[in-house]
């Protein structure tokens, strides 16, 4: 906690810092979203766009369900849809087979791992 | 007719034709309408000629990957005979389709009668020469090649070489080179994985074959590289021939400068002596003969420099826009938010933004320019940065090879615009 309120600060502090003295150097609009970017979320990856960004990349589309369920459901059903999970996603249960679109979306996963470094 | 997200766009080389592929892997063909006097207004607008699903979703069992069926990439070959064919790719598989129209059908056969049904042989007493006689036009599609099981990685481009029997195909991490008529062999001409995949660095994300040259092709890089490679070199391309980069400024370097320097999609000029690269904020044109730095830098949103935090939290921050070339090289054209996209003019370096949303665009109304307001005060008719809604993004646009007809994809939206006639 004190870590994080210690970055934030030091980065508003040098913020200001680097603004008084505008003959010599300004703070660029990236850098300021850098240090938010930073202060928000300080154990953010020391290398960014590293290889453990481009790795998740590569790892797009990976899910994990029955196949086996899926695709005797999907024979049993012929022309018919499989139907969704409804509006509660987080509960599939019973007789209901998950479908490729009910798994969920890995783009949040992403979104949250990326940040938690 | 549920109209899926459009995530490709691509005009034949023609332009008569205009193919769209979908987020649920089907392609919609446009046709130009003919110059009717009957309908004089009619000229100039394209309708739908054919639809068909090319690509499935499918799941790779042994892996647990699922394959969309998004197209990627659909990308026309040169008009040979009276049918048209085009390249569809999703993730990992090419497509080769063939469309052809049928408006005759053959009537009094021998063999079976007009519902198809066998006659009985015994029943034939004499012999007929079926007839042509005309029918509605039908425009048929049919799948001629499947190129499958060659990519690894996920697909992010194809390009149809010059010499109109081979054409590449990349992932982000190899490209292969396929003949159109061989299915079961494609060679790799680059690999840039390394032996170790700690060490992977960059991918490769766009990749096109020079428009003349037929043995030279580009691809660019996630760091904001771009590589020249010549085929007549050696058999495996790894080594480029000529590397693309601008020097970056070492006290602008920030968490964000790799990312944003990402190039989204490279395209080379009609003359094949420039190339243009898009990347998060702008777009460059390249003389061929210079490596060192772009000649052309056009600023697309530089506003969003100072938004780089949360649009790296929503992940706006990896969006690839795509840019393209009019048919003179004069102009180039691509999207950017709030269903914005922008033109510059090469010549005048005039620029503009226009949208594309059904508010502002009645049939044949013009396109009122817009414009961002970047601090300050907000004059009327501007929109301020924190106001752009940014999941309404134009990220694939398409220039008709040799008019002034543009196309414009907005979510699942797809809008022609023209300069006005007369």
């Amino acid at each position: 906690m004190a870590a994080t309120l210690g970055t934030g600060a030091r980065a508003e502090e040098s913020g200001q810092e680097k603004q008084d003295m505008q003959e010599k150097e300004t703070v660029t609009p990236e850098r300021a979203e850098e240090a938010k970017l930073k202060a928000k979320y300080p154990n953010l990856g020391q290398k960014p766009g590293g290889s453990d960004f481009l790795m998740k990349r590569l790892q797009k589309g990976q899910k994990y369900f029955d196949s086996g369920d899926y695709n005797m459901a999907k024979a049993k059903m012929k022309n018919k849809q499989l139907p969704s999970a409804g509006p509660d996603k987080n509960l599939v249960t019973g007789d209901h087979i998950p479908t490729p679109q009910d798994l969920p979306q890995r783009k949040s996963s992403l979104v949250t791992s990326k940040l938690a470094g | 007719f549920f109209s899926d997200i459009i995530s490709t766009v691509e005009f034949n080389y023609s332009g008569d034709l205009l193919a769209t592929g979908d987020k649920g892997g089907r392609v919609v063909i446009f046709q130009r309408e003919q110059e009717n006097k009957s309908r004089p207004h009619s000229r100039g607008e394209y309708n739908v000629y054919s639809t068909f699903q090319s690509h499935e979703p499918e799941f790779d069992y042994l892996k647990s990957l699922e394959i969309e069926e998004k197209i990627n990439k659909i990308r026309w070959l040169p008009q040979q005979n009276a049918a048209h064919f085009l390249l569809s790719t999703n993730d990992k598989t090419i497509k080769l389709w063939k469309i052809s129209e049928r408006d005759k059908r053959a009537e009094g056969y021998n063999l079976k009668d007009e519902d198809g049904r066998l006659r009985d042989p015994f029943r034939i007493t004499a012999l007929r020469v079926p007839i042509l006689k005309p029918m509605d036009l039908m425009v048929e599609a049919s799948p001629r090649r499947i190129f499958a099981n060659a990519h690894t990685y996920h697909i992010n481009s194809i390009s149809v070489n010059s010499d109109h029997e081979t054409y590449l195909s990349a992932d982000d991490l190899r490209i292969n080179l396929w003949h159109l008529e061989i299915t079961d062999r494609s060679f790799n001409i680059v690999d840039i994985k390394p032996a170790n995949m700690e060490e992977l660095t960059e991918v490769i994300t766009a990749a096109e074959f020079h428009p003349h040259h037929c043995n030279v092709f580009v691809y660019s890089s996630s760091k904001g590289t771009i590589r020249l490679c010549d085929m007549r070199s050696s058999a495996l391309c790894d080594r480029h021939s000529k590397f693309f980069e601008e020097p970056e400024d070492p006290s602008s370097r920030s968490f964000f400068s790799e990312i944003i320097s990402s190039i989204s999609d490279v395209k080379f000029s009609h003359s094949g002596r420039y190339m243009m690269t898009r990347d998060y904020l702008s777009v460059k044109v390249w003389d061929l003969n210079m490596e060192n730095r772009p000649v052309e830098t056009y600023q697309v949103h530089e506003y969003l420099r100072s938004k780089l935090c949360s649009l790296y939290e929503n992940d706006c921050i990896f969006d690839k826009f795509e840019c393209c070339w009019n048919g003179s090289d004069s102009a180039i054209m691509t999207g950017s938010y709030n269903n914005f996209f922008r033109m510059f003019d090469r010549n005048t370096r005039r620029d503009i933004t226009l949208e594309a949303s059904r508010e502002s665009s009645k049939p044949r109304a013009i396109l009122k320019p817009r414009k961002v307001c970047t601090g300050g005060k907000r004059k009327k008719d501007e929109i301020s940065v924190d106001s752009l809604d940014f999941n309404k993004k134009i990220l694939h646009t398409a220039w008709h090879p040799m008019e002034n007809i543009i196309a414009v994809a907005a979510t699942n939206n797809l809008y022609i615009f023209q300069d006005k006639i007369n």
